[in-house]
């Protein structure tokens, strides 16, 4: 059902006034392969921070 | 020789104490001075409490560390610092009390030539009437945290009977800290009873003093997601909604009671919330020391804040919130009093809050107080390490190294449910951690340092910093190339 993923939200409960992820997106979060992508991507932002954090 | 005392082994003392033993070698001597005889890595403590860790993975003990990098170790409570010295001599020293190595309740005097104060906070549960009394648990240390699971193990096996239970997790107080260590515990607790096949017999809340979800003591962030610049609140409200978990916010608990508390809002007016599990973060304060001078009179308002942290080089007069700049946070975290003398990690008393301050009708204030753990605390302890071994070996008499909280940027990853597969966690960058609005006018943080997403990858991250981070405290091979 299209609506699965936002079905427990009650309106004009302060649920109702934020972003749902997609049962796409969802699914996107553990997918392994895509995650492979977000690791790299997760350690070169981090590398990138910790390089202009030192002084 | 030149000996340097350090207070505190926790992330921002044993990283100070870690670096400054490998710089300074033989010829000098470093002394570390901690209650505690093991070493904790507090993050995983989250893990612990919902039974995903054992105690044994997330603690280790520090003695043997220190033997090998020739560190001398004292497990005591420091209780005094006398930086002048005393009347029949000018060394500085501080007094300690032991609390383990067979010398329990045995006083002594170390001198120093230089100190830094790294004892982190003092978990302030007293000053919420009745957080401390049982009626909730907290993972703020290992042994809390296994007691923590143990609660929620019962709570389970009684949602396994049919029986429909009330969690609350949040912060214990108006100005509280640490809003993360909640973040996390609460979609771990989430995650787990899932896992467990009771999620449907549980109605869960988050109670914080943060004025929106994602404030996170930091005034909230902005990243650049889908095209827009979001804001850390739409980030954080998304994960509870999607998980069908409830949220109280801008609330200062004022009493907790079995299986209730009581809590006063922004808007003044008075709330109850009951529970049958409840994990509630204590607001944090200084470990409360007293300073002397040579003549023994009480200097303890001039070295430290009233709030128990220490004084550094930070603006402590900035006065209110819309004369507040980045640049009043400290850079060398020395004492202006006492050239000697730094702190370092939570123990530095902040110039004032990050978050802008609220406070409700009544006048109570309710705001996040800084957070200061993790990555800032040891790029901390590292930068004191290197400007105290500098001015050791003769190099100088300024400090060398800075860690402003306002030039740095700090990496956060907040577990949402532990699974090689299946788990996931937020990944969150913030630079810097002070909001330059000067600098980055609109959000105050750069857009290409500041970012957030949730995924397993993340997950993957914070297992392997796990390690990585036992690995380094250790002093195993190539600690050193392990950032901080």
């Amino acid at each position: 059902m299209a609506t699965e993923h936002v079905k427990h939200i009650e309106a004009y409960s302060p649920q109702f006034g934020t972003m749902i992820p997609s049962g796409f997106q969802k699914w996107l979060r553990t997918c392994v392969l895509w995650q492979l992508v977000r690791f790299v991507a997760i350690n070169i932002k981090m590398t990138m921070l910790i390089l202009k954090s030192h002084h | 020789m030149a000996r340097l005392v350090i207070m505190g082994a926790g992330v921002a003392g044993h990283t100070a104490a870690s670096f400054a033993s490998d710089w300074l070698g033989k010829e000098h001597e470093v002394v570390v001075v901690t209650p505690n005889s093991q070493w904790n890595w507090i993050p995983s403590n989250i893990w612990v409490g919902v039974g995903e860790m054992s105690k044994d993975e997330v603690v280790f003990p520090l003695a043997p560390v220190y033997e090998k990098a020739g560190v001398d170790y004292r497990q005591a409570k420091a209780v005094s610092v006398h930086p002048e010295g005393k009347a029949d001599s000018d060394a500085p020293y501080i007094t300690i009390e032991y609390t383990g190595q067979d010398k329990e309740g045995q006083s002594e005097e170390l001198t120093y030539d230089y100190l830094i104060n790294a004892t982190g906070p003092k978990l302030n549960f007293g000053a919420t009437p009745g957080l401390d009394a049982g009626h909730t648990v907290s993972v703020c240390t290992a042994d809390h945290a296994v007691h923590a699971n143990v609660e929620l193990e019962n709570l389970i096996e009684k949602m396994k009977k049919g029986e429909k239970q009330k969690i609350l997790i949040g912060t214990g107080h108006g100005m509280c800290t640490c809003q993360g260590a909640a973040f996390e515990y609460i979609f771990n607790v989430e995650h787990k009873l899932k896992e467990e096949g009771v999620r449907d017999m549980a109605e869960i809340t988050f109670i914080t003093n943060e004025s929106f979800l994602g404030d996170f003591g930091m005034g909230g962030l902005h990243f650049k997601v889908g095209g827009f610049v979001t804001s850390s609140k739409v980030f954080a409200e998304s994960l509870y909604a999607e998980r069908g978990m409830n949220w109280i916010i801008g609330a200062h608990v004022n009493k907790v009671e079995a299986g209730k508390v009581t809590y006063e809002l922004l808007d003044g007016s008075a709330g109850e919330a009951e529970f049958d599990f409840s994990m509630l973060i204590p607001p944090f304060a200084g470990v409360g020391f007293t300073a002397f001078d040579k003549a023994g009179e009480d200097i303890t308002s001039k070295l430290f804040a009233p709030n128990g942290f220490m004084k550094v080089d930070a603006k402590y007069d900035a006065g209110a919130y819309e004369n507040w700049k980045a640049s009043d946070w400290p850079r060398t975290l020395q004492n202006p009093d006492y050239k000697n003398i730094f702190a370092a990690g939570i123990a530095f008393a902040p110039p004032h809050i990050i978050s802008k301050p609220m406070s409700s009708p009544n006048g109570t204030p309710i705001n996040p107080t800084p957070p200061r753990t993790g990555m800032p605390s040891a790029m901390m302890g590292k930068a004191v390490a290197a400007s105290i071994c500098d001015m050791i070996k003769g190099k100088t008499n300024e400090p060398t190294h800075t860690a402003s909280m306002s030039e740095m940027g700090a990496a956060c990853v907040a577990s949402a449910g532990k699974g090689l597969f299946n788990g996931t966690a937020a990944a969150m960058t913030v630079y810097p951690i002070i909001p330059d609005f000067e600098k980055y006018p609109g959000t105050g943080r750069d857009l290409n340092g500041t970012t957030g997403e949730i995924g397993l990858a993340a997950h993957w991250v914070k297992h392997i910093l796990h390690h990585a981070f036992i690995w380094k405290a250790k002093l195993k091979p190539g600690w050193t190339l392990i950032p901080e």
